[in-house]
């Protein structure tokens, strides 16, 4: 009991001390808070859109054939699709055919491909939730409903109407927000596409582990191919957000920093009022351990205080907030963004990297330049 | 009852760590809850054979990163900067770079 009692007092007394600087300890609080929310949020951003993107992509073609011309993708024969299929082990070879339609008017760019389900219905499409919303900003007004109206301009100058038969789900936004899925005609008509090329080709295969093995086939029975394997594309996403890449190793890199000069400020020295404190402190009988401890406590309180704070913010930043401070930046020049919202993924080792890496360099910058001043003889540090 | 500031510390404590608990908590819940409407996504995703999410729909290559090329970022001359801000958020998909190994 005698030590708790001892921790309670001093830790008392650390509380008392640190509310005779309050002006100074709030500010710290709060430029320390911000800087572990930031932390956090990228954290919190970066992980769940990676696990988003694990699960929803489990759902893709098993292997995607592209062709490529010069180093850039290029239309594909359909005349593969034969020597393909022909390949032991492949179930199924499907044609795509999608590609980029920038709408004059609203300067949206949309993903426009052809569906199976559209075949014997020209003439109608079936769009994603973003692009319903007016000038594709998703405020305001829905513009297109369903049985409207949309006119395309051709890549032969002509015009042609196509009629709405179709939203695709609010849920789905994530994956379809700017979808346009047409019938192939209608598709062909539009990019004046020759009916013997397609955009690319999926694959289906019987045996998961034969993917590798069929992709060298394809690529030596078509050296102007490359593949692409699901586990390729899920990859992407573990690597687009991957801390060390883009924009996340820059607000990375920020926040580093800042908590740097905040730790520096506090390891490089003490200020004249807390040195006379620590000589106060040992004249009246304090040991240096119990000013370490005081210090401890110190350091502790604002860290722990800021902590929680911090993750609790971000956490209602992301998950709750729609990442707002993010989206200027996610947005770039994009006219149509989607708007989702991120399920929640956190995980003991993020809280864990967190406190590790705010709570216990700050705490310990925050002993040193302590253990310094209360070593000194308290007559020297008074005068000082 | 909370006579020491000791005490008021120890109950923030207590409430932080009582918020990071809820956090986990609502985070299990969320998952749950959005199960049905992850599958009804993936399944929509293999039925109209997607490959990517639709994060950033300014540039061709941020828009689909899984089916991009090296050379699309710089699509103007080879010396031209990328210049779409999500090519900044964006790194280059890993299998770019191993794809003259199969």
């Amino acid at each position: 009991m005698g030590v708790i009692n001892k921790q309670r007092n001093i830790l008392d007394f650390t509380l008392s001390s640190l509310g005779r600087r309050k002006g100074k300890n709030l500010a710290l609080v709060v430029v320390y808070t911000f800087v572990i929310f930031l932390l956090a949020s990228v954290m919190f951003f970066a992980h769940s859109i990676k696990k988003e993107a694990s699960l929803i992509l489990q759902g893709a073609p098993e292997m995607t054939v592209q062709k490529l011309v010069a180093g850039r993708q290029d239309l594909i024969p359909t005349r593969y699709v034969d020597t393909i299929r022909r390949i032991r082990g492949v179930q199924s070879v499907a044609p795509r055919l999608w590609g980029y339609y920038l709408d004059a008017l609203s300067g949206v760019n949309f993903t426009l491909m052809a569906n199976a389900d559209l075949k014997d219905r020209p003439g109608e499409i079936v769009i994603g939730n973003g692009v319903s919303w007016r000038s594709g900003t998703g405020k305001g007004k829905q513009s297109i409903r369903k049985n409207d109206i949309i006119p395309f301009k051709t890549y032969d100058g002509s015009v042609l109407t196509l009629k709405v038969k179709g939203i695709l789900p609010f849920a789905s936004e994530l994956v379809t927000a700017d979808l346009i899925l047409v019938s192939e005609a209608d598709f062909r008509k539009i990019f004046s596409i020759p009916n013997d090329l397609t955009t690319d080709l999926v694959l289906q295969v019987g045996n998961p582990r034969e993917l590798s093995t069929i992709a060298a086939k394809i690529k030596q029975m078509h050296p102007d191919t490359r593949q692409i394997l699901r586990e390729e594309i899920l990859r992407t996403y573990d690597a687009v957000f991957d801390w060390r890449g883009g924009l996340i190793i820059v607000v990375l890199s920020c926040v580093f920093f800042s908590f740097i000069i905040l730790a520096w400020d506090k390891a490089t020295g003490l200020s004249g009022d807390e040195k006379r404190e620590i000589g106060i402190l040992k004249a009246i009988g304090w040991e240096t351990s119990d000013i370490l401890l005081m210090k401890f406590w110190e350091g502790a309180a604002l860290s722990l205080s800021a902590f929680f704070m911090g993750i609790f913010l971000a956490y209602l930043h992301i998950f709750l907030g729609s990442f707002i401070l993010f989206e200027p930046a996610l947005k770039g020049w994009s006219v149509l963004y989607p708007h989702f919202r991120l399920t929640p993924s956190i995980n003991a080792y993020q809280i864990a990297t967190l406190f590790f890496l705010t709570v216990i360099p700050y705490t310990v910058a925050t002993i040193v330049p302590s253990w310094r001043s209360a070593t000194i003889d308290p007559d020297a540090v008074m005068r000082m | 009852m909370l006579e020491r500031k000791s005490d008021m510390f120890f109950v923030y404590l207590a409430v932080g760590a009582f918020l990071i608990g809820l956090m986990f908590l609502d985070a299990a819940i969320s998952r749950q809850l959005d199960g049905e409407s992850v599958r009804e996504r993936r399944e929509i995703v293999r039925v109209l054979k997607l490959t990517d999410l639709c994060l950033f729909t300014e540039a061709r290559y941020t828009r689909h990163p899984s089916m991009a090329d090296l050379n699309t970022p710089f699509q103007d001359h080879p010396m031209s900067l990328d210049h779409f801000p999500s090519g900044a958020i964006m790194g280059p998909p890993p299998h770019l770079k191993t794809q003259t190994q199969r």
